[in-house]
């Protein structure tokens, strides 16, 4: 990196406050053209306060944006757009009822006279995005009819619609799968070779050391340093990050099985997956791996009631169960926390002590009322174990940052101490920190007797976590491993689809 | 570092601008009518509100849970026709003063009964509560009319249009019902289960459901609570005009629903508590009593209503705006 150059983006000293929190808090942050700066900060550090900032979503209290030299005042996303700065949201922002194309200019349609829409160039110069993304749908199709994966690339596909300097990306592969990731990467790569600055943030060292050039750290809204990619290692940045280093060993500590809790035997659901059978005894974490699109949320799902299966049984402690709802499934002791917490685990306009008892207030009442301070109880304990940061108890979830609100969610299904817990994705979008506070909790909780099913994409979680690992291809079990067998060539392949002579 | 907890008197009346509101029209009118501050109009006040606020007390419920009910004026009517009529039925005819408690307690169950049928219909189809209620609301008032063979229906017990006359100690009986009734909603949905899923349930349907609520039954049961209540109030109602005519209640539910909004509930559910419905209920019972007073025409309570309802709510978007995050969305 040259030092004479010009930085694309300068932020300098900026403060935001919301009340009883500080953000931001001086921070310090630029970004060169052609360069990939990585932002890294454990849940609610202020990354994506300061993107907001950054893109005119937020006013700062106090500081200076320079865009290439010049101070300046953005008040709208619109305007952020117009300096070359695009946002590219850790949440979907999409409306689901409109077409990708109309989503992609979302706000700066192409327009004929009187104002009416030009459809034909919208279509043309959408689908031209769509492609240079290697997509494989058209701008005229739906956006609510699209995966999630596919959803985040319109929304990716908005930063190619104007000449941007500068793109932020907000925990982008949060839901991509490996060869989406591959995608976006040449995408990046490519931004970057025409000039563009690139933020990039992330909790995936991998993904982080892969990509960037520079790595800038904050800490509780506090700007902690800017280092060399090149000239550092992954447990610098992560003492950086939370002050000390982590203990990325398995815990191999033995503790006794018992008997089997939960048995499924040929299960079905078409077209989602086929004649699936495993057990999972107390004490005993089971590790489902596979790509996106497996069928493995669509098992946890149906073992939760929230879907019917055509066929199979599902058997808890050895008789068989009907579970048509999710209130069966609790009764059962079976909890999940579901994949994507803020639709579907998350009450975003209460606060944070209601959403985590919400499921077992009913067991909190003193009387006819509910006990505030059993509830509080609660709260206290899960906010220490999960480290959730947030000024009390009584605030909204709404503006908790994306990976405690997501801690939020696994504190509750934790707290109702299932016999059957079934986690997906536990540690999307969490920092490495709590990452390993929350594998060991799970391994605490096998200890304990509790029976634990992990779902998890990424294969560092599922080695560290479980005893037994279930892999997934295309809605059916390819191999089951244990902990002493499995290698990581053998977990991609069977994950691939390619059978080995040896079967499960 | 929190300064969430402390809570202001002037901190307060910005989370609700009605009461400030309410404040407001309270000393303006005592201002400028000299009847107006005046002990006995209170209570007239108090009593001129307890229809409209009774049924407002179960729109809250029924609108945090992001549903609404549009039928609720329908329901008054019918249940007022039952309470009125059944008095005078031959089989009641030897119980005295006794007659009025089979024609209270089956008015009230009519409305109950309406509610639950409103209640299972959108729990069953998944059809919009607004829908679902319109139909009610025309359906109902179509039943009133066929019941009352489109004349009012007279009481002739006159324990039962006394009743509206009684007061303990100072206060007036109805305004002590609803004042009860007042403080029951508001302890059901701010310290119980069900109040917590309420708004759980208006807020977020699908993690409500996750986290084992049976939001069908649920949101019946809400439904069940505001015909109890739309009940209630055309009972009441009628004890104060000592009958039941087939236009009884006509409006209402816009008057209901302005209230709760103005209240500061909102339309689209999770959000909203007793409190300000009260406010809403009293900000427009004080208006309407003290433009009367005044003897302003009728027409320009409605303009004024409508200008304050504006107000209110564009008050609250600027106080309240961290709610979205601070964005300005
Ligand atoms: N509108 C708001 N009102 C109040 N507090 C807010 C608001 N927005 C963010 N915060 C708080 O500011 C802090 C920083 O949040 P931010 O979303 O920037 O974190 P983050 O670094 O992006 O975390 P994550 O990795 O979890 O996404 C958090 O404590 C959050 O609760
Ligand atoms: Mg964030």
């Amino acid at each position: 990196m040259s030092d004479q150059q010009e930085p694309a983006l300068r932020l300098k000293g900026i403060v935001k406050t919301f009340p009883g929190v500080r953000a931001l808090d001086g921070v310090d942050f630029e970004v060169m053209p052609g360069e990939v700066h990585a932002l890294l900060g454990e849940n609610g550090a202020g990354k994506s306060t300061l993107m907001k900032v950054l893109a005119g979503m937020h006013q700062p209290d106090e500081g200076q944006i320079i865009i290439a030299g010049k101070p300046v005042r953005m008040t709208t996303p619109i305007e952020a757009k117009a300096q070359g700065v695009v946002l590219i949201h850790q949440e979907l922002s999409l409306v689901p009822e409109m077409s990708a194309a109309e989503n992609i200019y979302l706000g700066e349609l192409p327009l004929k006279r009187f104002g009416r829409v030009d459809w034909t160039t919208l279509f043309e110069r959408s689908n031209a995005i769509l492609k240079r993304l290697n997509c494989n749908f058209r701008g005229e199709v739906t956006v609510a009819n699209l995966s999630i994966a596919n959803q985040q690339m319109v929304e990716i596909a908005r930063a190619l619609t104007v000449d941007a300097r500068v793109v932020v990306f907000d925990e982008p592969t949060a839901s991509l799968t490996d060869a989406e990731k591959v995608v976006l990467f040449e995408i990046i790569n490519d931004l970057k070779a025409r000039g563009v600055g690139i933020v990039y943030i992330s909790h995936r060292m991998d993904e982080i050391f892969t990509l960037s050039d520079r790595i800038t750290v904050l800490r509780d809204g506090a700007y902690r340093g800017t280092l060399t990619t090149a000239d550092t290692d992954e447990d610098e940045v992560t003492r950086l990050m939370i002050g000390r280093s982590l203990d990325l060993s398995r815990d191999t500590a033995e503790h006794s099985l018992g008997e089997v809790v939960l048995e499924v035997r040929d299960l079905s659901c078409a077209p989602l997956f086929k004649k699936i059978s495993f057990s999972v005894r107390a004490g005993e974490v089971v590790g489902f791996y596979g790509l996106v699109g497996a069928g493995r949320t669509e098992i946890a799902e149906t073992l939760f009631g929230l879907r019917s299966p055509d066929s199979g049984e599902i058997l808890v402690d050895g008789s068989p169960v009907q579970i048509n709802a999710p209130a069966d499934a609790i009764k059962l002791g079976i909890s999940l926390v579901p994949e994507n917490r803020k639709e579907q685990g998350l009450v975003l306009s209460m606060n944070c002590r209601d959403n985590m008892t919400l499921p077992q207030v009913q067991n909190l009442t003193t009387g006819p009322f509910v006990s505030s301070g059993a509830e509080i109880a609660i709260f206290d304990k899960y906010r220490d174990k999960l480290e959730i940061k947030t000024p009390s108890w009584r605030q909204t979830t709404r503006v908790l940052s994306g990976g405690n609100q997501q801690k939020i969610v696994i504190g509750k299904w934790l707290s109702m101490h299932p016999r059957v817990l079934i986690v997906d994705e536990p540690t999307r979008g969490i920092d490495v920190g709590s990452k390993s506070e929350i594998h060991m909790l799970l391994r605490a909780l096998a200890a304990q007797g509790y029976a634990v099913i992990v779902i998890s994409s990424e294969m560092p979680e599922v080695l560290r976590v479980s005893d037994r690992i279930v892999a997934m291809y295309s809605g059916q079990i390819m191999r089951e491993f244990t902990a002493e067998q499995v290698t990581e060539d053998s977990l991609v392949q069977a994950i691939s689809g390619i059978r080995t002579s040896e079967v499960a | 570092m929190s300064n969430l907890t402390d809570i202001t008197p002037l901190r307060w009346l910005m989370r609700n601008p009605i009461w400030g509101f309410v404040l407001l029209v309270f000393i303006f009118f005592s201002l400028m009518s000299e009847h107006f501050f005046d002990y006995r109009n209170f209570q007239n006040i108090l009593v001129q509100t307890s229809t409209i606020g009774l049924i407002a007390l179960g729109m809250t419920l029924v609108m945090i849970n992001g549903n609404i009910d549009l039928s609720v004026g329908a329901t008054l009517a019918l249940a007022a026709a039952f309470a009125v009529d059944v008095q005078s039925w031959a089989m009641f005819a030897t119980w005295g003063n006794w007659q009025i408690l089979p024609a209270v307690s089956l008015a009230l169950l009519v409305g109950i009964l309406m509610g639950a049928i409103n209640g299972f219909i959108v729990w069953k189809t998944g059809v919009d509560a607004f829908i679902v209620t319109l139909g009610a609301m025309l359906g109902i008032r179509g039943l009133v009319f066929v019941y009352t063979g489109e004349s009012s229906f007279y009481a002739m017990n006159f324990a039962y249009s006394d009743f509206s006359a009684l007061s303990v100690g100072p206060f007036p009986v109805l305004a002590l019902i609803f004042l009860a009734c007042t403080l029951i909603v508001h302890l059901v949905l701010s310290r119980t289960v069900h109040g917590r899923n309420t708004y759980a349930v208006g807020g977020n349907r699908e993690a409500a459901v996750n986290a084992g609520i049976r939001v069908g039954p649920h949101m019946m049961v809400n439904f069940m609570i505001i015909g109890f209540l739309a009940a209630l109030s055309g009972v009441l109602l009628s004890t104060q005009m000592g009958a039941a005519t087939p236009n009884l209640g006509r409006d209402y539910e816009l008057w209901v629903i302005t209230a709760v909004v103005l209240g500061g509930t909102k339309l689209t559910g999770g959000k909203g508590d007793i409190i300000g419905t009260l406010g809403g209920v009293l900000a427009i019972g004080i208006l309407r009593n003290g433009m009367n007073l005044m003897q302003v025409p009728a027409f320009y309570v409605y303009v004024i209503l409508g200008s304050i309802l504006i107000a209110v709510l564009f008050l609250d978007k600027r106080f309240n705006r961290t709610a979205n995050g601070g964005l300005r969305l």
